[in-house]
């Protein structure tokens, strides 16, 4: 009798496929059905994904400072596929289904409605996150990123119109240009090493010979590229606010994490494969990371600040907190790396309410709503023209209150000012940094206080003629129960983590310091089946 | 001089496709897109280095590995084949989408000037 709990970890992957494809085969017009599906699956995957999180917390099932393996057809690592559930995956994993689950209660308060099988890709989308955050090979890591983006495409045209087709065309194309560079990675770094698993791949880059160091590194580099362009670094990233801007708000607030997957892969890469220990491919691209991190953060603080719609500054803001933990890395330090995991979730929670509050406050100003053709008369339904559903639920009469409290929490997250979780990260980054004191950590110091201060009056600034001094002719606000559930359900993330930012902030470190010790990753995986 | 056949095929298929990728029309760009991904395919079939006559699924009484060619490189192509060849479809579709709503086949949506 095996474990339930080893196999828990596949669960998050192989929950969201099947129900998926179950609901494949109900009608369009079963729409309640078809909401319930999702949640309750959204719903189970958030309470594995907590329990997987719990885990390597708490060292319960294997977990603490090591990593549980999950053996696909139990066959041993190097041959065999394997999942690996450590700190940082399944911390990602558990933000995924926090995200996933707001954006859906989001979504079927209104937006499912605005095109066929939103249900079905939204969770094929999880799917791909979930899988591409669990997995310990690059070729699975390469399946579930297509995946992902596979049903990211659909998603982002989901509700159709002139603007979502549009960006979706450049999204689609430049994704499909990044994942080829990604298959010339992987192939050239398979050619070299002779392995794909990752573990594998850390003692065969320590062991390379000097000639065939230059073509890992090509290899490592292209696939770099390819992460870099989901992560939106500087100028690799030019699509991102062009698509989240165009994108419907639920879509959009869980797209938020599609960057953070760009952004994973890469700490998990050049931690795992280019660590102190690697000889001379130590710290391979770390300079890079550097310098474009911090251009994407002053670039992301200058959108910020000049854009004159919140969704296209809830774009710029995904793309500072990319371009700050990108930073941090770069430079290498583990204390300021632990800061930068426990930001990268603040951020994201953040980054995604504010794509969902900025939907709620520029409701009915969009020049495309209401506007949007059909392009496959079957395939269509206008979520506008039916005026009996457009009541997107209960009014709240307190609905100012509450959105422009909401949108203050927002600001200061993503500003980093006390007293929310925002502040705890940018402190522990800054301290951290300080605590080196090289020149460059400086540098990263102030473009760290210079984009708090770009987010601050920029946001504000939309945020104040967005809500408290909305123009006459602006249409009333009005928020569903099952919107503002979503919203309170981000906002109480984001409370939770500055309540407990202590237990979270040492979580954070020692998930740092786990990475910085790739042997252990290594011995995990590899020793799981001897 | 197979190398070189081979090397001059991807080179060749990577540096059309990249340029018809920078056109601005939809449908020079999905040909981009399909030759960008065969030079890819190719890439990642020589990866496994260049072997003729030398099958990748063991038989019984050769047991010598050098006998045989790397499968691996046969099952990722495959993999990536199926993959790029759906997501190729799923682009022609929004490009279709695309030129039905903005009456433009211009990447921008609309036609330059205009």
């Amino acid at each position: 009798m095996i474990d339930w709990r080893e196999h828990l970890i596949i669960g998050p992957i192989i929950l969201p496929m099947v129900v998926a494809a179950a609901m494949l085969l109900f009608d369009e017009r079963r729409r309640i059905l078809k909401s319930a599906m999702a949640l309750a699956a959204m719903a189970a995957i958030l309470a594995m994904a907590l329990v997987l999180l719990h885990d390597s917390a708490t060292g319960a099932v294997g977990g603490g400072d090591t990593a549980r393996v999950y053996q696909l057809g139990a066959w041993a690592a190097p041959y065999g596929i394997v999942l690996v559930a450590d700190r940082l995956s399944t911390l990602m994993v558990a933000l995924t289904s926090v995200l996933g689950a707001c954006s859906l209660i989001f979504a079927i308060a209104r937006w499912d409605r605005a095109g066929p099988r939103f249900h079905a890709l939204f969770l094929l989308l999880v799917m791909g996150v979930n899988g591409a955050f669990l997995t310990g090979d690059l070729f699975n890591l390469f399946v579930f990123f297509e995946v992902m983006l596979a049903a990211s495409y659909g998603l982002v045209l989901h509700g159709s119109g002139d603007a979502r087709i549009r960006a979706g065309l450049t999204y689609i194309a430049i994704n499909l240009t990044a994942s080829l560079m990604f298959l010339i990675g992987v192939s050239l770094i398979y050619g070299v090493t002779g392995t794909l698993n990752m573990a594998d791949l850390v003692e065969r880059v320590r062991q390379m010979p000097a000639n065939d160091v230059g073509l890992l590194h090509t290899g490592a580099a292209i696939l770099g590229v390819a992460f870099l362009v989901k992560c939106a670094m500087w100028p690799l990233g030019f699509w991102l606010t062009q698509t989240y801007s165009a994108a419907s708000a639920p879509v959009a607030s869980v797209f938020a994490i599609l960057s953070k997957v760009g952004v994973y892969v890469i700490i998990r890469m050049s931690l795992l494969l280019f660590g102190a220990e690697a000889g001379v491919s130590a710290g391979f691209g770390q300079t890079w990371l550097f310098i474009g991190g911090l251009v994407t953060l002053l670039f992301g603080t200058a959108g910020v600040i000049s854009s004159r719609h919140l969704p296209r500054a809830a774009g710029f803001a995904v793309m500072v907190s990319s371009g700050t933990v990108l930073s941090v890395l770069g430079l290498g330090g583990v204390s300021a790396l632990g800061g930068a995991i426990y930001y990268l979730v603040g951020s994201t929670l953040a980054c995604s309410m504010l794509f969902l509050l900025a939907e709620i406050l520029e409701r009915g100003r969009e020049p495309d709503a209401g506007g949007a053709r059909a392009v496959f008369d079957d395939e269509y339904h206008d979520p506008f023209e039916d005026d009996e559903r457009n009541e997107p639920g209960r009014l709240i009469p307190a609905a100012v209150a509450m959105l422009g409290g909401a949108f203050l929490a927002c600001t200061l997250m993503v500003a980093g000012l006390p007293p929310l979780a925002g502040f705890i990260g940018k402190l522990a980054m800054i301290q951290a940094l300080i605590g080196e004191g090289r020149l460059s950590d400086w540098v990263v110091v102030a473009c760290l206080s210079l984009s708090s201060l770009g987010a601050l009056i920029g946001l504000t600034r939309l945020g104040v003629s967005a809500i408290w001094a909305r123009p006459d002719d602006a249409p009333a606000l009005v928020v569903g129960t099952a919107e503002l559930a979503a919203i309170t359900g981000l906002l109480g993330a984001c409370i939770l983590l500055a309540v407990f930012g202590e237990s979270a902030m040492v979580f954070a470190q020692h998930t740092a310091d786990w990475l910085a010790r790739p042997d252990a990753y290594v011995s995990a995986t590899l020793g799981a089946g001897r | 001089m197979m190398e070189l056949v081979l090397a001059l095929a991807i080179g060749v298929l990577a540096a059309s496709g990249v340029w018809l990728l920078l056109r601005p029309r939809t449908f020079q760009v999905i040909m981009g897109l399909s030759l960008l991904s065969y030079s890819v395919n190719v890439f990642i079939f020589a990866m496994g280095r260049l072997r003729s006559g030398a099958p990748p699924v063991l038989r019984a009484g050769v047991e010598d590995p050098a006998a045989y060619a790397d499968p691996v490189p046969q099952a990722l192509v495959l993999t990536a084949i199926v993959i790029s060849f759906a997501l190729t479809a799923l682009f022609l579709v929004v490009i279709l989408a695309s030129r039905g709503i903005t009456g433009s086949d211009h990447v921008d949506g609309r036609e330059p000037g205009a």
